[in-house]
């Protein structure tokens, strides 16, 4: 299709730099510097999409983050991305985007049967139809609302775009580059303030680029173009286009959203697609200006109805005319700015204006250039389909009640104006109240909650001169309390025309006898029959209209609805604004992608990866890898075709045969020093501690306030007021802070220091009944006889010259000792185990045998201490003193835990003795009991016993100390198992422990 | 995200911090009679305020201190914060 509605030497975009772009398939030419909105009306493309509900043909409305209309889905590098709006997406050689919301195509889309069926889709409709019968949501209607609704359609593939997280700190931020941004920054700098000015598109200036007043001698253009160079020279200012502020949050966060670059046909290397700024700012300046308000009138949401200071924008900016036989329909000034400069380009508007005959200086000149005004008229109705052909216009009577005289007038295009609201989202978000303004129909912010002050037509200041003299005041004002420094600059003069009052008119009545659609919310497909009926059933709180109807929600947030939604609730129901109250603005202002919010903390990068010095290792030994908290633990060692079941199966074996080797540096080490030291683990642990000599360990259980147990494991006394304590993997980090918290607030009169130590020492477990052997090889100058290095027993000597810590202490229920080394020699450490225990038939064994080897000997471990359970849950009432007090002791009478069928640790075997029971199954008398099937208790963990070759699980049961020797049952609903077992005891090896001690 | 000052380590962001509940809560003594009662407040009871509230923080990611925070839980204004041993 030919360029017919671009002009020539009109604009911003470069005529020098074609670019060809793909738009539902068709070929179009477009140039650097064009939105693919202005590229798509510069092509006479005004058909870009469905509406939501009724599926309507949509157009273009705005010319940036105002649109609620023109949202397209795009390729880009063969990545896809839903729901970018036309008129924010710079045009790049190659860009492919398509319509969405519309099946088979946007030009015959069967969705729009809804429009004439519309009399079934009122307010609310979902809610009232739907509910019936219950059981036909899920599967009936769920989905075919989910197909029908919604916009874009997200990928499914994995995004393998780059997105960044930036923290940023600053004096001021200053969120938007019109004037009054500009000006506050340009101020703030001059005094040496560290300053932040985002704008959110790509071309500084804002309306400066658009308007026709002069600063000083100088276009509002050139002027901007001078101050943000200026800016952009120093080196206290950030400047950052293409880059909106999209959440105000507590303390003065304010986050940013950067497009770094989506405007390139693909990502360069080493840049992110975009980059979230997390910034905190001393000041917040908010300057993000106003945004036109709409006129409703009938089928206004036609293409072709657009803001007239969009329509004003495509000219000036990228030289596109929306329309050759524009209507200008207007209730202000604002409207005359676009009449003229379609006058100046050779195109004859028609202005439409809602108010009686006025006189200002722009009319004047419009008057001048013999544009055809009309007063005390308005548009009806937009007729056309797919596009504005025609309007009904009417002579309006001064009460505005009544319209008469309509007429058709032949147009393609009408640009509407209903006077200016405030972009007040980031300043409502800082939990500024706003206040209702008379004189401008529209909130501004009142009262500051945080460090914010509003600025230019974001406050309802709408004339340049008092816009810069403010915004130079107050840059210069709050950057000079920060920086202590005051280099003034002088305000430069302004040349505008003055404006006459605006109208308040906002809604056409409905000629008698017709029934169009007057939209309020064009995005949600919100009419104003719609919010009567709302009204009509009862609804009357702003936020419960919202809600039911729709008003004001999606990606849009009421930038173009709000007020008018307002207006119309409070006409109804004859109140004036204020009273009826907006809804709440909410970050993000507009929307941002998933992939920014994730930022790099994706995949392993969502959070820490942490291997143990042995680490390669176990990788160059074929380890099969297992996440254990955030580290890298070894599942098993690989050998030949073997799965994880048969490889556990062999190294578990050799533990209980021979000896193994587990890398169990990933315990939890905390080092606890001072003269208290004995008296704070005697108020920690459950057990005794006050006796413990110099050179032993000792196994104990905390518990939390509450009496559920919180971890186990050993601690030693290394010296009189030196201990080492061992946490389980998981809950390392938790007990550390248990302890600070007790040592700082509750007994702060203990003197003793906590410190984690868990990375300073490696740690391998040698188990089996060859260990000893093992180990007085490793250490010939030691004597690690049972009498020399008894159970419980620890030790320091030298590992071939290196300092080493012996702890005869076991897990896997042998005779077993774990040696620690600085990290540093961790890998040393455990290639010597392994080169000198070949003699004794050593096998590294991983996670799953060491589960494997704890379970059949009952010991408990996460899967039991699983936050739900108490000692005597675990077998472990025994280690629970009488005596002395300790941290949840008082928890333990409760009644529930001192019912004598209270649940215990038991033991499971299958009676065929063949099938595996699944962890988590429940443990129920009769199997074929009416569901729901009374549960006993549930399997904690299972294995197959290399002791007894058949499976044997762990199971937490009611009444467990009664129940050894019953036969019942182990159901799996999950994989439709059920298991008849004999319940035993959960020391199903060994349960004298005699090998430890041997 | 709140700026909390650290008494040991000054203005930080929140996400170096944990929270820790309600900071008026005392533990009973050890070795003391507690009628159920008590201790079941002491253990599950916890105010709710709107409004108000001295709270205990651990700079975890930081200096490992506890500190108390008295915070207004509707508006988030933080009014001053002190150190595990010191009163407001």
């Amino acid at each position: 299709m030919s360029e017919n509605f671009r002009l020539d030497n009109v604009g911003l975009v470069n005529r020098n730099k074609k670019i060809s772009f793909k738009f539902n398939g068709k070929n179009y030419f477009g140039y650097e510097g064009d939105t693919l909105a202005s590229a798509l009306i510069a092509n006479g493309v005004h058909l870009v999409g469905r509406s939501f509900k009724y599926h309507r043909p949509r157009g273009f409305f705005g010319a940036g983050v105002d649109e609620p209309y023109a949202i397209v889905q795009m390729n880009r590098n063969n990545e896809v991305d839903p729901n970018v709006r036309a008129t924010e997406q710079e045009l790049f050689e190659g860009l492919e985007a398509k319509s969405v919301n519309c099946w088979p195509n946007v030009d015959f889309d069967i969705g729009a049967i809804n429009n004439f069926l519309n009399i079934f889709f009122p307010a609310g409709f979902y809610y009232k139809t739907f509910m019936w019968p219950k059981s036909f949501w899920y599967k009936v209607y769920e989905p075919i609302i989910r197909k029908a609704a919604g916009f874009g359609a997200a990928s499914i593939k994995h995004d393998k775009e780059r997105y960044e997280h930036k923290y940023e700190y600053c004096d001021l931020l200053i969120t938007g580059s019109g004037p009054s941004g500009l000006a506050s920054a340009y101020a703030a700098a001059q005094n040496g303030a560290k300053v932040i000015l985002a704008e959110d598109k790509s071309r500084f200036g804002g309306t400066l680029l658009t308007s026709d007043e002069t600063i000083g001698n100088q276009s509002g253009k050139e002027w901007a173009e001078k101050i943000i160079s200026e800016l952009k020279s120093m080196s206290n200012v950030i400047v950052k286009n293409r880059s909106q502020v999209f959440g105000y949050y507590d303390h003065n966060m304010l986050v940013m959203s950067e497009r770094v670059s989506d405007h390139l046909p693909k990502t360069e290397k080493y840049t992110p697609k975009q980059r979230l700024w997390y910034i905190r700012a001393k000041e917040v300046i908010i300057s993000s200006g106003s945004i036109e308000r709409p006129l409703v009138f009938g089928n206004n949401d036609t293409p072709g109805v657009m803001l007239s200071s969009a329509a004003k924008e495509y000219l000036k900016v990228y030289g596109v005319l929306v329309g050759k036989k524009p209507i200008i329909f207007t209730n202000n000034d604002s409207g005359y700015e676009t009449a003229i400069e379609f006058k100046k380009n050779g195109v004859d508007p028609i202005v439409l204006d809602t108010r009686k005959d006025t006189n200002s200086e722009i009319i004047k000149e419009a008057k001048e250039l013999n544009i055809n005004i009309k007063f005390s008229y308005v548009v009806v109705a937009a007729k056309g389909y797919k596009k504005v052909n025609s309007a009904d216009i009417a002579k309006i009577s001064d009460d505005k009640k009544n319209i008469s005289s309509i007429e058709n007038i032949k147009c393609d295009c009408i640009c509407v104006s209903g006077f200016w609201t405030p972009t007040i989202h980031l300043a409502s978000q800082s939990g500024n109240k706003s206040k209702f303004s008379e004189e401008i129909d529209a909130f501004i912010p009142s009262q500051s909650k945080q460090k914010e002050t509003t600025l230019g037509s974001a406050n309802g200041v709408f004339t340049l001169e008092e816009t810069l003299k403010t915004s130079f005041e107050k840059g210069n004002e709050l950057s000079k309390k920060i920086t202590n420094k005051e280099n003034k600059v002088l305000v430069p003069s302004v040349v505008e025309k003055k404006s006459s009052n605006h109208d308040k008119f906002w809604c056409v009545p409905l000629p008698e006898g017709k029934n169009y659609k007057r939209f309020l919310d064009f995005q949600n497909d919100v009419s104003v029959s719609d919010i009567q009926l709302a009204l009509r059933e009862g609804y009357r709180s702003i936020e419960h209209v919202k809600r039911y109807t729709t008003l004001g929600m999606a990606t849009d947030q009421g930038r173009t609805s709000n007020l008018n939604g307002l207006q119309l609730v409070s006409d109804i129901e004859n109140k004036v604004v204020p009273q009826v109250g907006h809804t709440t603005f909410r970050p993000p202002y507009s929307p941002i992608s998933i992939g920014a919010i994730v930022g790099r903390e994706i995949g392993k990068h969502s959070k820490p990866t942490r291997k143990s010095p042995m680490h390669y290792w176990h990788e160059k030994n074929n380890a099969v890898f297992v996440d254990a908290g955030v580290w890298l633990r070894p599942r098993y060692y690989k050998q030949g075709n073997e799965n994880l079941f048969e490889a556990s199966k062999r190294e578990a074996k050799n533990v209980r045969q021979n000896v193994g080797v587990c890398d169990v540096t990933t315990l939890g080490k905390i080092d606890i020093k001072g003269p208290d030291s004995a008296e704070f683990l005697n108020r920690v642990y459950t057990n005794a501690w006050l006796k413990l000599p110099v050179g032993k360990a000792r196994y104990g259980v905390m518990l939390r306030e509450d009496g559920i147990v919180m971890d186990d494991g050993t601690t030693t006394r290394i010296s009189e007021n030196h201990y080492h304590m061992t946490t389980t993997t998981a809950q390392a980090a938790n007990v550390l802070t248990h302890l600070e918290y007790y040592l700082q607030l509750v007994w702060p009169e203990l003197n003793v220091n906590v410190v984690s130590s868990t990375e300073q020492w490696a740690g391998a477990a040698i188990a089996g009944p060859k260990s000893r052997n093992l180990l007085q090889r490793l250490f010939p100058d030691l004597d690690v006889s049972n009498e020399g290095l008894p159970f419980m027993g620890y030790m320091e000597g030298k590992l071939f010259g290196v300092n080493a810590k012996i702890y005869r202490i076991s897990f896997s229920g042998e005779l077993a000792y774990e040696v620690n080394v600085e990290s540093d020699y961790g890998n040393f450490m455990w290639e010597k185990i392994i080169e000198i225990g070949k003699e004794f038939n050593i096998q590294p064994y991983g996670t799953e045998a060491l589960s494997t080897l704890r379970i059949e000997m009952g010991h408990v471990a996460g899967s039991e201490l699983d936050g739900r359970t108490i000692p005597y849950d675990n077998s472990l009432e025994g280690l629970v003193s009488k005596k002395k007090d300790f941290i949840g002791k008082r928890s333990l009478n409760k009644k529930a835990y001192i019912e004598s069928d209270r649940q215990k640790i038991v033991g499971v075997v299958p009676l065929d003795k063949k099938t595996s029971i699944p962890e988590g199954s429940y443990i129920v008398k009769d199997a074929k009991a009416k569901l729901p099937n009374p549960k006993l208790g549930h399997v904690s963990a299972s294995c197959w016993s290399v002791e007894y070759d058949n499976p044997f699980s762990l199971a937490i049961i009611k009444d467990g100390k009664n129940m050894i020797g019953q036969k019942l049952f182990a159901m799996s609903p999950l994989k439709n198992k059920v298991i008849p077992v004999e319940i035993v005891s959960s020391h199903y090896v060994d349960p004298k422990g005699e090998r430890v001690r041997s | 995200m709140l700026h909390i000052k650290c008494p040991h380590c000054g203005l930080r962001s929140q996400n170096e911090f944990s929270y820790g509940g309600d900071a008026s809560v005392k533990r009973p003594e050890l070795n003391k009679e507690i009628s159920d009662q008590d201790w079941d407040n002491y253990v599950y009871l916890r105010k709710s305020p709107r409004g108000k509230h001295l709270e205990l923080w651990q700079h975890i990611s930081g200096c490992r201190q506890w500190i108390k925070v008295e915070r207004d839980t509707l508006t988030h204004e933080i009014f001053k914060t002190l150190k595990a041993n010191e009163e407001v």
